[in-house]
């Protein structure tokens, strides 16, 4: 159960590194977003044998993080928590999949391991570059961005609130665990496992009560208020949207890693 | 000016579950009064302030404001009159940072951008937190965040202040602080808690709850060297007073 509060403040520390300002963070938010969003639908729409093609698009998330002055160390540490789901969707694809498809130094590699492989690059670059987006912006602006973006202001609203109380529940889960533990030394069964889930239920329930209860308080009627800086878009924001298009567009259509290979080759014939 | 006066009167409140918290609760509180809620776990001082700003609404009987009950059509008004201060600044802290939280009263208010930001930094002077102001509220002290919850309801300059247990879960020093801050504000006060050393130092007045209605209405001297009145509402004489 720590193991999940340390996760959830990671992620916390993760967007506290938002408050620097660094060029990536002068730009208008929805310029991040919208490339972003264009980074992954780029590495989504390849073809599911594809890996070496797939490697140039690591650009992105480096040069975006060294904009950013973000470590790569930490969002790598991140990345951990995300591969194991890839892994799963995956695993079976070698089974499911074994006519051999290329030929690597002599070694014939079915379509199976090749996906498989496609499935974990595509999770890398894809949560590299969230996780970025994220550490760049901090969840406030991001979801500002959103907002502007034309997502409906109450998903925008339910992205803030988790954000804020996320951690506040695990360690409510955490203390409820530690009680259980301190007064028993058997492993959790099914039935205290039900038992405890819904008690969080109801303390959640409870705390959401409380929370609403002194939104209207102040004067709450429904609407979230927009507050701080505007967003403001600027000429470097249009600039820098369209390289990132251009790019992705680019490294869709040509496949740099077998252009790169091909010189390679001549340079040594 | 009257609108700092609040009057119960035959106030009763049951819990959709049918448990009764208000059982004909009766007071009346004049303006710039500060008054004591104190009773045990249970004796329904949070279902009592809940209803101060019409945020429970009462089975029976009503609560005043100034001159007018609470009603549907007056809660906006009432609730920039009475400015409520929850037991868990946790709950009261909801938006990403200090600043916009501090602000979201004075947003529902459609204040402009500048008066509202002037506003916003007044109150997080007036208790000291104006160096927070760009911090996400899960990042500070406990005694921080009560600040900013307070701060965030000063800002809509109230004219009463609602408090429920201000000082729980705050370090000694941070408790002190909190007490000269409520000291030097001359609003009328209303605050539920079991700290009854700090009833001492801020409250002339205490109101004894138990089991929903009000037994006791007097000065703490008085009320304190009671010792079976205190017992029998599940209380106990402060430590400065039991040492006289």
């Amino acid at each position: 159960m720590s193991r999940i509060e340390t996760l959830l403040g990671e992620i916390h520390a993760l967007d506290a590194s938002a408050g620097q300002s660094t060029w990536l963070s002068r730009r208008d938010p929805r310029a991040l977003v919208l490339a972003t969003l264009a980074f992954i639908l780029t590495v989504v729409s390849f073809h599911r044998y594809t890996v070496a093609a797939l490697l140039p698009l690591a650009l992105f998330p480096v040069v975006l993080a060294h904009l950013g002055n973000i470590p790569l160390r930490r969002i790598g540490s991140k990345l951990k928590i995300a591969l194991p789901f890839a892994l799963m969707i995956g695993m079976f694809n070698p089974l499911s999949d074994p006519l051999p498809r290329v030929e690597v130094l002599g070694h014939a590699i079915s379509g199976g391991w090749l996906s498989l492989a496609s499935i974990l690059v595509r999770t890398i670059l894809t949560v590299a570059a969230a996780l970025i987006l994220i550490a760049c912006l901090g969840m406030p602006r991001l979801c500002a961005a959103l907002d502007r973006l034309g997502m409906p202001r109450i998903l925008t609203n339910q992205l803030l609130f988790m954000h804020r109380y996320l951690l506040l529940l695990a360690s409510e889960m955490q203390s409820m665990n530690l009680a259980r533990e301190l007064r028993s030394n058997k492993p959790m069964g099914l039935r205290i496992y039900a038992s405890l889930l819904g008690q969080l239920l109801l303390r959640v329930l409870e705390r959401a009560q409380r929370i609403h209860q002194a939104m209207l308080s102040r004067g709450f009627t429904g609407l979230m208020p927009v507050i701080g800086r505007p967003l403001a878009w600027q000429r470097q924001d249009t600039v820098f949207l369209a390289i990132c298009l251009v790019t992705f567009v680019w490294m869709r259509s040509a496949d740099l890693s077998a252009l790169l290979g091909h010189a390679l080759m001549k340079v040594l014939a | 000016m009257s609108h700092h006066r609040v009057a119960a009167r035959n106030l009763a409140y049951v819990y959709p579950d049918g448990h009764p918290a208000l059982d004909g609760v009766n007071f009346e509180i004049g303006h710039g009064e500060s008054v004591a809620v104190i009773g045990g776990n249970g004796a329904g001082k949070s279902t009592l302030l809940l209803h101060l700003n019409g945020v429970l609404r009462p089975t029976r009987g009503e609560v005043r404001i100034g001159d007018f009950p609470i009603t549907p059509q007056n809660l906006a008004e009432i609730r920039r009159t009475v400015g409520t201060i929850f037991q868990d600044a946790d709950d009261q802290l909801f938006m990403p940072s200090v600043f916009e939280d501090v602000a979201f009263g004075l947003a529902h208010q459609g204040l402009a951008a500048d008066e509202l930001a002037a506003r916003v930094m007044q109150a997080l002077e007036t208790v000291g937190a104006a160096h927070l102001r760009d911090r996400p509220p899960y990042r500070l002290s406990g005694g921080e965040k009560r600040a900013v919850a307070i701060a965030g309801v000063l800002a809509m300059q109230p004219a009463i202040l609602v408090m429920d247990e201000p000082s729980s879960g705050l370090d000694p020093r941070a408790r002190r602080r909190l007490i000269q801050l409520l000291a030097g504000f001359d609003h009328t006060k209303i605050i539920a808690t079991h700290d009854l050393d700090l009833v001492i130092d801020l409250c002339p007045r205490v109101l004894i709850l138990h089991a929903g209605r009000i037994v006791a209405d007097g000065t703490p001297d008085a009320l304190f060297a009671d010792r079976a009145l205190l017992e029998r509402c599940n209380l106990e004489m402060p430590l400065s007073q039991s040492r006289r």
